[in-house]
C-alpha cells in the first residue's frame, strides 16, 4: 500500500492502460473480462461459482462465506488495489425462490478497473454475511443501509442499527418483497409511532443548550443575564 | 385565476347591529393590515417545492412585494410556516415541533402535492398531508407549483388575515401536545433550552 496522503491517479499504477474512451456498441453479454475476475479464479477457485460479463462490466459471484477474504485480498494485493468501494446493496428477486444477492461494487482507482462482486444467500438460513468494515470505514453507513432495507446482518459491524428509517421503526424491512407498498400498519398507527419518536433521541441536551454557551459570552451580556434580564421580551 | 375578475377584498367593516364597538373594528383592521403585509416565512423545504419557493423569493417575483423578504429560520419569529415539499414520518415530529415553537399568531401554508396530501408518494414512509400533523390554512396544489401559484396562496392568505376578528373565540385555539406524549416538553425546560435569546412560551398572543 501506499502512503496515506500520497495522491493516486487513476490509472497510474497500468503503464499499458489506455487512455479511457466512452464505450460504444456495448453488448449486453459477453466482452472482455476484468482481469481481476482471471485473478481471483486463479486464487479463490473453490469459492467463485460463476463470472459474468454484463454491459462491459464484470459480475464475480463468491461463496457468502468467503467474500470478506476475497474482499480483503482484492483490496490488500499489489497487483489488484481495490481501494474504491462504491457501494454496497442488496437484490432481492420477485421470485422468492431465488436467494438474495449481497453486492459489492469495488473500484480500482490505479488500476482503473470496475468489479462488481456478488454473493448469494439462500432464504432458508438468517441473512448473515461478514461485514467489511474492517477493510473500508465507508462501509458503516451503506452496510446500516442495507441492514435497514433488507434486514441483513453484516456480521462484525461496530454498530448495527438502523439509518433512514427511525430506530423504533417496527414494521420490517422496507425493500424487500413481501413488505407491502404502504406498510404493514394503519396510516393513523404509522402517524402515531412516529410523533411518538423523540426528534433529539441521539443528541444530548446539554449539547444543544445554549445556556452551555453562558461562559463564553461577554462580561456585561453575564452580568444582564445573572441579573435576569432577558433578551427578546 | 387571470380570466375572472376576483372578488373585492372583504376585509373588517363596521355593523352597527352587532355588538362591537367602532373602534375595535378599526383596531382589527390596522392590526391586520399590518400584519397581512409583513408576513415573516418559515421556509420549511424538504423538496423540488422548495426550489420553486426560492424562485419566488429571488428578484424575478420579488416575495418582497408581500413583506415577506426576510425568510425566519428561526421558528420564534415566523409568523407563517411555508411546508415546501414532502414530509417523510421520520421528519414529522420536527415539523411538529417547529410548529409548535412558533409564536401566535400563526399560520401554515402547504406548498405543493406532496405536502398536501402526499402526492405521489403513497407509501410507507411519507405523512399523507401535513394537515396530519399541523393546522393548514392555504394548500398550494401543483407539482410543483409554479411562483405565481404560490403567490396567489400567499395572497388567499393574507385575505384571511385581513378578515380575522379579536373576539373571535376559535382564532388562536391551539392545539396543546399532550403532556404524555415525548413531543411536550415542559415550559421551565424549554425556557432554559432558549436562554438567552428568548422562547415562544412567553410570547403567545392569544386573543391579539
Amino acid at each position: 500500500m501506499t502512503g496515506p496522503f500520497q495522491i493516486e491517479y487513476a490509472g497510474s499504477a497500468d503503464t499499458s492502460a489506455q487512455v479511457p474512451a466512452t464505450p460504444r456498441n456495448v453488448p449486453n453479454r459477453g466482452g472482455p473480462v476484468n482481469p481481476s475476475a482471471t485473478d481471483l479464479r486463479a486464487k479463490f477457485a473453490a469459492a467463485i461459482r460463476r463470472v459474468d460479463v454484463v454491459w462491459n462490466e464484470t459480475n464475480v459471484y463468491v461463496a457468502p462465506e468467503a467474500a470478506l477474504d476475497i474482499i480483503r485480498w482484492l483490496h490488500d494485493d499489489p497487483s489488484q488495489r481495490y481501494d474504491y468501494l462504491a457501494d454496497i446493496t442488496a437484490v432481492e428477486y420477485r421470485d422468492l425462490e431465488q436467494p438474495v444477492e449481497v453486492v459489492w461494487h469495488l473500484r480500482s482507482l490505479p488500476y482503473r478497473r470496475f468489479l462488481r462482486v456478488k454473493a448469494q444467500l439462500t432464504k432458508n438460513r438468517p441473512l448473515e454475511i461478514p461485514s467489511v468494515w474492517s477493510i473500508y470505514k465507508s462501509a458503516d453507513w451503506l452496510e446500516r443501509e442495507c441492514y435497514d432495507m433488507f434486514g441483513i446482518k453484516f456480521v462484525g459491524h461496530p454498530d448495527l442499527r438502523r439509518i433512514l428509517m427511525w430506530e423504533q421503526y417496527r414494521e420490517g424491512f422496507p425493500l424487500r418483497k413481501d413488505f407491502p407498498l404502504r406498510g404493514r400498519f394503519s396510516r393513523a398507527e404509522q402517524l402515531r409511532q412516529a410523533l411518538a419518536a423523540n426528534p433529539e433521541a441521539r443528541y444530548s441536551m446539554e449539547e444543544l443548550s445554549i445556556a452551555d454557551a453562558f461562559e463564553d459570552l461577554p462580561t456585561d451580556m453575564r452580568q444582564r443575564l445573572r441579573g435576569g434580564e432577558r433578551t427578546g421580551e | 385565476m387571470g380570466l375572472t375578475p376576483r372578488p373585492e377584498h372583504r376585509v373588517v367593516e363596521y355593523d352597527p347591529s352587532s355588538q362591537e364597538g367602532w373602534v375595535a373594528t378599526r383596531l382589527d383592521f390596522l392590526v391586520n393590515w399590518g400584519r397581512a403585509n409583513s408576513l415573516w416565512p418559515m421556509p420549511f423545504g424538504t423538496a423540488c417545492c422548495a426550489i420553486e419557493f426560492m424562485a419566488t423569493a429571488a428578484s424575478r417575483f420579488d416575495l418582497a412585494r408581500f413583506g415577506m423578504e426576510r425568510m425566519s429560520f428561526s421558528p420564534r419569529q415566523a409568523d407563517v410556516l411555508i411546508c415546501a415539499g414532502r414530509v417523510p414520518f421520520k421528519l414529522a415530529p420536527v415539523i411538529r415541533r417547529i410548529w409548535q415553537q412558533m409564536a401566535q399568531p400563526k399560520w401554515a401554508i402547504s406548498m405543493g402535492a406532496c405536502a398536501s396530501s402526499g402526492g405521489m408518494f403513497d407509501n410507507y414512509a411519507v405523512v399523507q398531508g401535513i394537515d396530519t400533523i399541523i393546522p393548514v390554512d392555504v394548500y398550494v396544489p401543483g407539482c410543483p407549483p409554479r411562483p405565481e401559484g404560490l403567490m396567489y396562496g400567499i395572497m388567499m392568505l393574507q385575505e384571511k388575515v385581513k378578515r380575522e376578528r379579536m373576539n373571535d373565540e376559535t382564532l388562536r385555539n391551539e392545539m396543546e401536545p399532550d403532556p404524555n406524549s415525548q413531543l411536550w416538553i415542559p415550559a421551565p425546560t424549554i425556557d432554559e433550552l432558549s436562554e438567552p435569546f428568548g422562547n415562544s412560551v412567553h410570547q403567545t398572543r392569544s386573543g391579539l
